[in-house]
């Protein structure tokens, strides 16, 4: 399977199977479309000479056709799908576990009006998670863990910060684990900034690999689906200063300003050119997941505008690279060299089996997206994954189960998508959010113009 | 070449033999929450690079 597009100023032809990407010149574009659409055969250069004439000399077609022809004897260009007959042997690796978000509170301070853990509590109780219950998810970690030596643990709420002197006990907890066993813990944060404090910094750019700041771009756009709970002042105009501090005091680690967009702003780019114009060089604006009858949902007849504005985007981020004033976009980054294996890309994100949430009283689930659906509970912090059967779905479920994956070229970047999505959106693991299909495709097209524009 | 410019070297299938060492990053656990980003993870296994 070969995709082709055309991106600002860019013709890119990207070789599905093998992973290979092509900018080329309208000649070999031509050349490959006919290929492609079946109109000439694969090397007919007699048949694509007499399609091309007109447009280019003989000779050129020639150097063409010859260039082509390289790229099909280098398995770089029309190369079959040949992973199939590896799935099985991926999938019948031992189950592993490697890495856990913990619903560290299941309670917020603030109110959004998007939330989908029903402002905090999940559509539950509120509830803390105790230090008990965090040490045994590390426990249960180590103990599922099996030969992996890389641990991840996500702080995530609701609020954690509104439990953060337990957050610091799991931390130190695994630390003492990582003495005693081979596994190293990669602890990351998720907050929405209101309880950040200097105090806090400190001890975040000692403990945590990454950090996720919640903030959805230009003050308006925060604060109207943002605000505070008392509906009084902006939640823009606290947090901003303190992120700011805060990207400074990170020095060389990881770190995210993280926003979401709705149809109330889908001129979106501009929220995230505002945050890189506040200085922050790792931004993640992503688009809001929700049910199709809230108002601030994104619809099919949204697509248009979006997808332009990814472009716009992309466009922008190159002119800014060129004047020195670069950042990165979390949805346009690949990693065309040193990416992900196959096995990976064929199962993408590893929820329900080696990637869970584990809410306050110690309950597992596939992840914090299906937490409190009923018939998703997988266990719990002390028996492990119970579920077993649930947790097969998960495990067989890959690009090549979900039928209009196989015929998608991003499949091997967004590895079939979000199980959460494909379960809310259609009941079934397997099926394909559309909305999130069509904006997915066109960030893999805008990341591959900004390798091509080298960004 | 002359009409062609290929922006990477290594192909998938490059990574069947040493792959699924799973020492890669969860892709939720970066900054999405809500979606699935592959593609950008980096991979941490030696043999594959």
């Amino acid at each position: 399977m070969v995709h082709i597009f055309k991106n600002n100023g860019y013709n890119i032809a990207m070789d599905v199977n093998s992973g290979a990407v092509h900018v080329v010149d309208d000649l070999v574009y031509e050349i490959i479309r006919l290929i492609k659409d079946g109109k000439v055969g694969i090397t007919s250069e007699e048949e694509i000479t007499e399609a091309l004439s007109g447009k280019f000399t003989k000779e050129e077609i020639s150097e063409g056709c010859s260039e082509v022809c390289q790229l099909i004897d280098s398995g770089r260009l029309f190369t079959k799908d040949i992973y199939m007959p590896h799935l099985k042997s991926f999938a019948d690796r031992p189950v592993v576990v490697k890495a856990l978000c913990l619903h560290i509170a299941h309670d917020c301070n603030l109110a959004c009006e998007y939330c989908f853990a029903g402002k905090g509590e999940y559509h539950g109780e509120r509830e803390m998670m105790s230090l008990e219950t965090g040490k045994k998810a590390l426990d249960l970690l180590v103990r599922e863990s099996g030969n992996r030596k890389h641990l991840e643990v996500d702080f995530f709420g609701g609020e954690p910060t509104m439990n953060f002197e337990v957050v610091k006990g799991i931390v130190s907890y695994g630390r003492e684990l990582e003495k005693k066993t081979d596994k190293e813990f990669r602890f990351t944060l998720t907050t929405n900034g209101l309880l950040l404090n200097d105090d806090m910094f400190s001890y975040i750019n000692e403990e945590m690999s990454n950090v996720v700041l919640s903030i959805d771009g230009r003050k308006e756009i925060n604060d109207r689906m943002r605000p505070l709970r008392s509906g009084k002042g902006s939640l823009y105009d606290i947090i901003l200063p303190k992120y700011k501090r805060f990207a400074e005091s990170r020095g060389d680690k990881n770190y995210y300003v993280r926003g979401t967009f709705t149809r109330n702003n889908l001129d979106f780019a501009e929220d995230v050119l505002h945050l890189a114009d506040q200085g922050f060089s790792q931004i993640s604006v992503e688009p809001v997941v929700a049910r199709p009858d809230e108002p601030y949902a994104i619809r099919t007849e949204d697509l248009d505008e979006i997808l332009a504005q990814y472009d716009h985007l992309a466009k922008e981020m190159v002119k800014r690279k060129r004047s020195g004033r670069s950042f990165n976009f979390f949805h346009f980054m690949i990693d065309l060299e040193g990416g992900p294996c196959v096995a990976k890309r064929l199962q993408g994100c590893g929820s329900g089996c080696e990637y869970l949430s584990v809410i306050p009283n110690g309950d597992l689930y596939p992840c914090h997206q299906f937490t409190g659906i009923d018939g998703m509970k997988m266990g719990d912090v002390d028996s492990g994954v119970t579920n077993t059967q649930l947790r097969n779905k998960f495990r067989e479920s890959n690009v090549y189960t979900k039928p209009e994956c196989r015929e998608c070229f991003a499949k091997f970047f967004c590895s079939g998508g979000c199980a959460a999505n494909s379960y809310n959106f259609t009941g079934d693991l397997n099926g394909n959010y559309e909305v999130g299909c069509a904006m997915q495709k066109k960030r893999v097209e805008c990341a591959i113009m900004l390798k091509a524009a080298g960004v | 070449m002359k009409h062609v410019v290929t922006l990477n070297d290594r192909v998938f299938k490059d990574t069947i033999e040493h792959g699924g060492c799973g020492e890669c990053q969860t892709s939720c656990q970066s900054a999405c929450k809500t979606s699935c980003t592959v593609g950008n993870q980096n991979c941490e296994n030696e043999e594959n690079k």
